[in-house]
Order: C-alpha cells, then sequence, then structure tokens
C-alpha cells in the first residue's frame, strides 16, 4: 500500500535548486539587456511644470527617454480600477507615467532606457523637472478634516465610505447593562519582500508577440492587461511568473506603471527590456498597508457577553485605489472574528492621502479588525474584573455553520464554516500554561521583573473564488507534468500540489513535477493572494487528478479487459484489485492514449496502427474523447472557508528603558486537514515574525511634506533574527465542508493577530490600556509617564491577569 | 554587448581587472565602479548571489572574501582583486548534490521564497567552519545580520546546528536537535 502523502512532512522538493544558487528569480533572467531607470517624484503633490530631457540624450548609452506623451494608445490611460466595489464613491488611479500632476514621492515621471542600469540611472539623474507645489496631506487626521483635497474636483478624500450592519446596533446598545468606548490607531508598514518588484518585456518582431516575465502575484492578470492597454490580441501575450523572491500581497497588483512603460518600450524598440525595482524605489513607490484610525463602542452584559458592537474606522489608502477597497472591507468583515455577535454595525471611510497606495499585506485589513475586536474583549475583561478568556468564551461561535451576515471580498456572505474555538483555547491555554502565570508573574516580581501575559484570536476567510485550474498530463515515460495557474513565492507549491496530485492519481510523487504561473500552459487563473493558493489550486488539482485516472483507467480497463471499477493505481502501476498479475504502467496507458503514425521511440511504437488490432466499427479516438493522458479540471467554491487560530505571549518590559521582550510565543492553529505540517509551521513562523515587526519595530515614517524619512533597511527596522521569538506550536484540524480536500487557507494566519497578542500582553505587564502599534520603548516609556500622571486610565478591576496561582509553566523554551 | 566608444569609456572610466571566484581566475573588462555583485551575476552569471537592498544592511549578496563573509553589493569588483571570491555557487552547485549547508538547509526547511538563502549559506558556512559547536543562541547571533521576510528565522538557526551536525563537529547537547522528522 503506497503510504499517503497528504499530511506527510515532505521536503520541500523546489530546495535543492535554490539552495545551490540555481533558482532563477527576475533579475536572472534576460543578462545583458537593456535596462529601464525612472525618474521619480521627489515631492508629495505637485504640479509638473515643465520637463527638460536633454541632459539625459546627451548621456552615451541612452536608447529612449519617455515621458507621458509618448505613451501609445490606451497605454496614456489611467491605470485601470481593477476591483470595483459599491462603496467606492470617488475611484482614481495613476498613470504609467504621470501626467502634469503628481501625488505621491515616487510617482513615476520619466522612463529611461539605456544600455545597462548604470548609464540609465546616470542619465535619469540628468532629467530636470521643474514643478509648482500643492500643499501635501498626510495622515488620516489631515485627510479627514478636509481642509486640504488631494485629488482637484474633489469636495474632500473620501474614497469609499461603506456601512454594514447586522441585527439592531442602536436597541442593542440600549439594552446593555455595561458600554465601553474604544479609540485605536495602527500604524503603516508593507510587505517588504527580499526581492523587490521587476520585469522583462521581450517583443518579438517576427510574430509581433509580446513575452512578459514579471514578479508578480497574478500572470494572467497582468497578461488580460497588458494585452488590453497595449491594445494587441491576447493571444500573442504571454506572461510567464519566474522564481519569486517573496510578495506577501504587493505583487499583486497589476499593471504597475513599471510593467505597463517596459512593456510598451520593448514593443516600440523592437527589444527585450528590463527594470528591476531598487529598495529605495519598492519603500517609496510600491505599496504600504496598515494605516487606520478606530472607533469602537460595545454594550455587554455582566458575564462579558457582546450584545451590540458599533465600529468605525478611517483608512489610509494612500494615492490611489487600482487595488480597489479589499483592505478596509476586509477589515469589516473580520471584526466580530470567533464570537457571536448578533448586533454588529460597522461603518469606513477609505480616505485619499499624498503617500504611496496601500494595497494588501499579508493578513490584507484582518490584522486591523482583530486589533479592535481583541483590544474590546480585553477592555470588557478589565471592566468586569473577569478572566480574558472566561469572556472569550462567554462569546464564542459554538455552532457551525455560522452565517456572519456580512457581505465578503468575494461578494458572497460570510460565514464561519468550521471551527471548533472552545478546543483551540483549551490547547492554548495549556501551551502557554495560562492558569499558571500569574505565580510566574510573582517570581519574575520577586526577582524585580514585569511580565505580561497577551491573547488574541481571529478568523481569517481564506480560499476566495472566483476559480483556479488544474492541467495534468501524464507522458509516455510516466513523467507527470502539472500545471496550475496561480503564483509561487515560498509557499511550497511544487511540493505541496505533488502530494495532492501522487495521492489522487496514485503515483510515486518522485515523478509529479508541478510549474505555476505559466500562461503559455494555463491561462485561465486568478492569482496567489488570501491564502487561497492550497485551497483553489490544490482542489482544483485534486479534481483534475481524478479526472486523469477515471480517463486512464478506462484506456486500461480495454487493455487489460477488465471493468475500469476494478482496477487501482498504485506507485504509477494499474492492475486489477486483488489480482496484480493483470497490470500495466501508467506510462503504457499513457502510450495507448495517444494513436499514433510514427514511432519515434520503443514506447512509442505500441500505439502505432500497426501494433495493435484495430476494431473497423471504431475510429482510433472515439467521439467526445481526446488524446493524450491529458485533463485540465477546475474548482469554483460557493464561498470562502474561514480558518482560524489563537496567539498567546509572555512578554517581558524593562521597568527603566521600557525595552520590550518576548518571551514565549505559542500559536494554536486551525487550518483544517495540513497537506504538509511542515510548510504550514513555516507559514505561522514566517507570519509571527512579520506580525512582530509590525507590533514593535516597523512603521512607515512620513514627515508632514509627504516625504518618506526611513526608506531604506538601515532606518526601517525589519527584524532579524535577535527581534523574533521562538514560536511554539498546536494545530486543530477541523476540516472544511466547502471544498473535496476539506483543507482552509495558512498563509496569512501568523500575522493576524500578533500586533493584538503583543499588545495585550504589554497591557497586562504595564497596568494600562494599550490603544495603538506599532510600540516601540520610548513610546512606552511615554505612555508609562502619562498613566503616572493621571492621563492614562489604569484596569477597573485592578486584575488585568489571569487565573490562580499555581507552579510556574515551562517559562522559554529549549 | 557593442563595443564602446571612445566617449563612453571617458564618460565611464574601465579597467581590465583579475578575479578569482570559485577557484577559477577571470581576466575581465569592467567599469571600474561596477559592484562586485554585479560582476558576479552579469559578468560570470554567477546568479546565485542575490541583491536585496544595495546598500549592505540584508545579507542577500553575502559571498566569503578569503574565507570571510562580505556584502558584494559595498564593494567594486576590482576591489576584490587578489583575493579569493566564494560565492553560493562555490559552497555547492549541484542540486542534485548539495554542500552540507545546503542540505542542513533543506533538511530543516530553512528557506521559503529561498532569495535571501544564498547569503545565509555563505555567512553560515563560514560561522561553522569558526564555531563548530554553536549553541542555539549562537547560531541565532551567526545569523542576526541577514534578513529574511519569510521564515521568521526558526528554523535558519536549526539549519546553522543541522551544519554543524552535518560537519561531524557537533557534540552531544548542542546542535541538530530539532530538526523536523521527514518522511522522504
Amino acid at each position: 500500500m503506497t503510504t499517503r502523502m497528504f499530511g506527510q512532512k515532505i521536503k520541500r522538493r523546489e530546495d535543492p535548486r535554490l539552495v545551490t544558487g540555481n533558482g532563477r528569480y527576475l533579475d536572472d533572467l534576460a543578462n545583458g539587456s537593456v535596462a529601464a531607470a525612472f525618474v521619480r517624484s521627489p515631492h508629495a503633490h505637485a504640479d509638473i511644470v515643465d520637463i527638460d530631457v536633454t541632459g539625459a540624450i546627451d548621456v552615451e548609452g541612452v536608447i529612449a527617454v519617455w515621458t507621458h506623451e509618448d505613451l501609445p494608445g490606451q497605454a496614456a490611460d489611467r491605470l485601470p480600477m481593477l476591483i470595483p466595489h459599491p462603496s467606492i464613491v470617488a475611484p482614481h488611479t495613476g498613470f504609467a507615467l504621470a501626467q502634469d500632476h503628481v501625488n505621491f514621492v515616487g510617482e513615476p515621471i520619466v522612463m529611461v532606457i539605456a544600455r545597462d542600469r548604470y548609464i540609465a540611472e546616470d542619465a535619469a539623474g540628468r532629467i530636470e523637472v521643474d514643478y509648482e507645489f500643492l500643499d501635501p496631506i498626510v495622515g488620516v487626521e489631515q485627510s479627514r478634516e478636509g481642509q486640504r483635497i488631494v485629488h482637484a474636483g474633489m469636495d474632500d478624500n473620501v474614497a469609499a465610505h461603506y456601512v454594514q450592519e447586522v441585527g439592531d446596533v442602536a436597541s442593542g446598545l440600549d439594552r446593555a447593562p455595561h458600554t465601553l468606548d474604544l479609540d485605536l490607531e495602527f500604524e503603516r508598514s508593507a510587505c517588504m519582500p527580499m526581492e523587490g518588484k521587476g520585469v522583462i518585456a521581450a517583443w518579438n518582431r517576427e510574430d509581433e508577440s509580446l513575452q512578459v516575465h514579471s514578479s508578480t502575484q497574478t500572470s494572467t492578470g497582468l497578461r488580460a492587461a497588458l494585452a488590453a492597454r497595449l491594445e494587441i490580441p491576447l493571444t500573442r501575450v504571454e506572461v510567464i511568473t519566474p522564481d519569486v523572491g517573496g510578495a506577501f500581497g504587493v505583487k499583486i497588483n497589476h499593471p504597475w506603471p513599471e510593467e505597463l512603460a517596459v512593456a510598451c518600450a520593448a514593443r516600440a524598440l523592437g527589444t527585450t527590456v528590463k527594470w528591476t525595482e531598487d529598495r529605495r524605489e519598492h519603500f517609496i513607490s510600491s505599496a504600504h498597508e496598515r494605516a487606520q484610525t478606530q472607533s469602537v463602542k460595545v454594550g455587554f452584559d455582566d458575564d462579558g457577553r457582546i450584545l451590540s458592537l458599533d465600529v468605525k474606522f478611517w483608512h489610509d489608502n494612500g494615492a490611489y485605489i487600482p487595488y480597489g477597497v479589499i483592505v478596509p472591507l476586509n477589515t469589516s468583515t473580520h471584526v466580530t472574528g470567533p464570537y457571536n455577535i448578533a448586533n454588529y454595525r460597522v461603518e469606513y471611510w477609505s480616505l485619499y492621502t499624498n503617500t504611496v497606495m496601500v494595497t494588501p499585506y499579508r493578513g490584507a485589513g484582518r490584522a486591523h479588525a482583530v486589533f479592535m475586536m481583541e483590544r474590546t474583549v480585553d477592555a470588557i475583561a478589565d471592566e468586569l474584573g473577569m478572566d480574558r478568556t472566561q469572556v472569550r468564551l462567554n462569546n464564542f461561535v459554538r455552532e457551525f455553520p455560522h452565517p456572519m451576515g456580512v457581505t465578503m471580498q468575494d461578494g458572497a456572505e460570510g460565514c464561519l464554516d468550521s471551527g471548533d474555538f472552545v478546543t483551540s483555547l483549551d490547547k492554548l491555554k495549556a501551551l502557554v500554561g495560562w492558569d499558571d502565570f500569574e505565580a510566574y508573574r510573582d517570581q519574575a516580581r520577586a526577582e524585580g521583573r514585569t511580565v505580561g501575559l497577551g491573547i488574541g484570536c481571529y478568523v481569517e476567510s481564506t480560499g476566495a473564488g472566483p476559480y483556479e485550474g488544474g492541467h495534468i498530463e501524464v507522458e509516455s515515460s510516466g513523467r507527470v507534468n502539472v500545471w496550475t495557474g496561480l503564483t509561487t513565492h515560498g509557499q511550497a507549491h511544487a511540493t505541496v500540489f505533488a502530494q495532492i496530485v501522487a495521492d489522487a492519481l496514485g503515483v510515486p510523487i518522485d515523478t509529479v513535477h508541478v510549474a505555476t504561473g505559466d500562461t503559455r500552459k494555463l491561462p485561465y487563473s486568478v492569482g496567489t493572494w488570501g491564502s487561497r493558493g492550497a485551497v483553489m489550486a490544490g482542489n482544483a488539482l485534486h479534481l483534475t487528478a481524478q479526472k486523469v485516472k477515471a480517463k486512464a483507467l478506462t484506456i486500461a480497463g480495454e487493455s487489460l479487459e477488465a471493468d475500469p471499477e476494478d482496477l487501482e493505481i498504485i506507485d504509477g502501476i494499474i492492475s486489477v484489485k486483488g489480482d496484480p498479475s493483470a497490470a500495466m504502467p501508467l506510462a503504457a496507458v499513457s502510450v495507448l492514449s495517444n494513436p499514433l503514425r510514427y514511432a519515434f521511440d520503443e514506447s512509442a511504437k505500441a500505439a502505432t496502427q500497426f501494433a495493435k488490432e484495430s476494431n473497423a466499427e471504431e475510429p482510433s479516438v472515439k467521439p467526445g474523447e481526446q488524446p493524450g493522458l491529458e485533463e485540465q479540471e477546475f474548482f469554483s467554491p460557493l464561498r470562502s472557508t474561514v480558518a482560524n487560530g489563537m496567539h498567546a505571549a509572555i512578554v517581558e518590559t524593562d521597568p527603566e528603558t521600557a525595552d520590550i521582550t518576548i518571551l514565549r510565543y505559542c500559536v494554536v492553529h486551525d487550518c483544517g486537514p495540513m497537506i504538509n505540517p511542515m510548510v504550514v509551521e513555516g507559514q505561522v513562523h514566517g507570519g509571527v515574525a512579520q506580525g512582530v515587526g509590525g507590533a514593535l519595530y516597523e512603521r512607515m515614517a512620513y514627515d508632514e511634506d509627504g516625504q518618506l524619512l526611513n526608506a531604506s533597511f538601515m532606518d526601517f527596522l525589519m527584524p532579524f533574527a535577535s527581534e523574533i521569538p521562538y514560536v511554539e506550536t498546536d494545530h486543530l484540524e477541523t476540516p472544511s465542508p466547502l471544498n473535496p480536500l476539506g483543507i482552509k487557507g495558512a498563509g496569512e494566519a501568523g500575522t493576524i493577530p500578533t500586533a493584538t497578542t503583543i499588545a495585550s500582553a504589554i497591557e497586562d505587564a504595564e497596568g494600562f490600556p494599550i490603544r495603538a502599534m506599532p510600540l516601540d520603548p520610548s513610546t512606552l516609556w511615554e505612555l508609562r509617564n502619562k498613566h503616572a500622571a493621571g492621563e492614562v486610565p489604569g484596569p477597573k478591576a485592578g486584575g488585568l491577569g489571569s487565573a490562580d496561582s499555581a507552579p510556574p509553566s515551562t517559562a522559554g523554551h529549549k | 554587448m557593442t563595443q564602446m566608444s571612445a566617449a563612453e569609456a571617458a564618460a565611464e572610466p574601465r579597467s581590465t581587472i583579475r578575479l578569482s571566484v570559485n577557484g577559477k581566475d577571470h581576466v575581465l573588462d569592467v567599469p571600474d565602479r561596477k559592484l562586485l555583485s554585479d560582476v558576479l551575476r552579469q559578468d560570470l552569471e554567477l546568479t546565485g548571489t542575490h541583491v536585496g537592498c544595495e546598500h549592505g544592511v540584508c545579507g542577500a549578496c553575502t559571498v566569503q572574501l578569503d574565507g570571510d563573509p562580505i556584502r558584494s553589493c559595498l564593494i567594486f569588483a576590482a576591489s576584490a582583486q587578489s583575493h579569493e571570491v566564494t560565492t553560493v555557487e562555490g559552497i555547492g552547485d549541484d542540486p542534485e548534490n548539495p554542500a552540507d549547508v545546503q542540505q542542513a538547509f533543506i533538511d530543516s526547511h530553512g528557506l521559503q521564497c529561498g532569495f535571501c538563502t544564498p547569503g545565509f549559506i555563505t555567512t553560515i558556512d563560514a560561522f561553522v567552519n569558526e564555531n563548530p559547536h554553536p549553541s542555539e543562541e549562537e547560531a541565532r547571533e551567526a545569523i542576526s545580520g541577514n534578513l529574511c521576510r519569510c521564515t521568521g528565522y526558526q528554523n535558519i538557526v536549526k539549519a546553522v546546528q543541522r551544519t554543524a551536525e552535518l560537519r561531524g563537529g557537533c557534540g552531544q547537547d548542542c546542535c541538530g536537535k530539532d530538526a523536523p522528522e521527514v518522511s522522504q
């Protein structure tokens, strides 16, 4: 019997290539091609008065210098509004190259094409742009005030406004014995993949076709956008995604200005043009995430049961919204989390500012939602003097499916389809030693140390539609080629999809070869975002493999003179169940599946016209069938499946310096059955690390002029190994009823509750509320001073902690 | 590449340099200002050395100069003359037969997207040569000059200790205890 691959900690099949320097990332390709560099606006808000490119044209090695007026046809139009939504009241997008006006520092204005990047940057440095300055709008507060307007012609800076209500919030608040108000702040950070964006466009003059390589999260999306904007038939554009050095959301937007401008230049010059983003460009001109100002009003009873929740938030979307309102929409639909809240109302305003745009970053608005809800739950526990886990227990959803009543990013009503929050909480409490913490706190206090315990619970809608596909081909050698359209940037798709196909088809995993993100083989796909890769493409490939298997059994049944129902495939051999003597390899079925005239090798000879008896009454390929052991299938779910999890952290805060150290970090995670637990844990570790960055270190420091002051790795404090705690994990695997494999997404889980969990722990350590993240030592020190001066309220019930004392748990790890 | 004109040569001074990379000697005509990282990647087509920030912080471009880890984005190629440069390909370039430190990354799930990995591998290779018995803390300290955005570092710490174990220098109580169980 073959071991089931699903659920095994299979080592990654992509690793041997990547660890030996044999990866092929965007900038590794097309060596020697001409290079693009961009002149970008150094001002946040200005009219362009004049562009003088003379100095650039004189530079030896410069091939072309383009401004907006050089962009052809529809490439000169505003970039597309990719995701329309009813809440968008004033859609604004930029241009591939700015036309007359700039709205953020970093906006591309001129493209220089030169022999190499050094020359292109020399030339870009000699281009002079004259500006007439306008007052910039920076930050939520300034945008909300509306004294200054980002986009001329608007009366305010509101890009989108949306209200959703479930139940009756007003009467729920009226009825509630207790109410609380919370004002919260969440700062800007960014995905910051180690590889920035990049594009190579190659124009083939002979057949007038365009081949594009891009470090993207959606090759199909980019292909369609480029064909439309370059006004060439879709069939003459192909987009290939090479190895991608991390993405985390930022590479889902498309077409980027540079992708469109470079493709136009490649066509105009009839050559191959490459642009590789540098780190400063990535900081100032790609996309950020996270900044929101939030306001919560909650009504609850004496047991902490939430009777009504009224949420308002103001979301900084930067200068443009090509990716629509996915981030604030996700925030608005994830607030209630694992809790059963009958009356919920959310209202958001998405606001323009003169800063780089905001598009999804791992979690995509959900971390913000969880911050609001979990800070609120902790505040309820404090108000009532209850253990924080008890308040959560009293509010958990306990029956599934649980309709959420709000409309999600996929247009369907949200629904908690599976989970067991009570068990998850039990596991988390056991893992972190929740009930023993007070004893540990006492022991620490006796040593002059201040420690705190925090918790954060969340749900995450994952695996959104509309669809993904699989394409599987079995070669006559027995090699199984597997394609899916979505892209890969570290998720181990070459391994986990091979596990799924090996199981469903019954072949050794070593024979399965997975390729992703290449429109030449599978032009129907949506992309990799929202923890959907495994759910969508995994299930599509599972279904495709079953289809291939059915075809193989039909062909083998004819050959073995057996009913296909009586056949099975084990380790790539088809045999009659219980009779191993009647058997043939899948490779032989592949040969038979494609009737041949020409025998190019020994195995092909078996498929030629005279190799077998022909049936005069039937054509070689029967009506309705296709030659080849090759199938395509698609998976399209009714709605997103909702994963969930809970985190706990123990922190220590230095009484003098206010330095914050994470002593332990524990995660209980439920993404349904895990295809490869090693990969899931890796995703959780990485997600937590990004969450820790966002909680304690990372902030995009714009000044009042809209200049990003920390646009380098020297100044933007992305965590090194020295800042990241050891992550302890436990899993619950409740299957989803929404897909054949029962799986739920795992990619974003680590990041979503991290900020609130650490806030919860610091709050517990310090004894006053933490309402804004990130929190650095100087901010905490200032908060302490304000608390001492009575400006920040302390805990009402005097016991932010947990339950009874007991022997200390295993604080720290081996 | 087309031939340089005199004007270009004046605009961009060039020199003939001799570089020793992964045990091979090369004579190259390169612009004086060209970074070692770019010469490795473009002139020698050793694209395993990745460029993540071009200001010396992220460590993706780390190579060894006479066995010591350095940032190849922070020195000119010309400055690397008379030194022995070792890139990730010099540690091991065969996917079928990875070097011990590379195998340690595979065993420990020490990479996801793989972009930062070559810089970690060159760093760890040199570190374990100097410290064949790293504790977990020392392993973590050793990699704290390189950025990774995917893994949260936990499994890279394991990979350091696994390297020591595979290199045979490891005692019983230091490294390699946390490598994941794998069925293949």
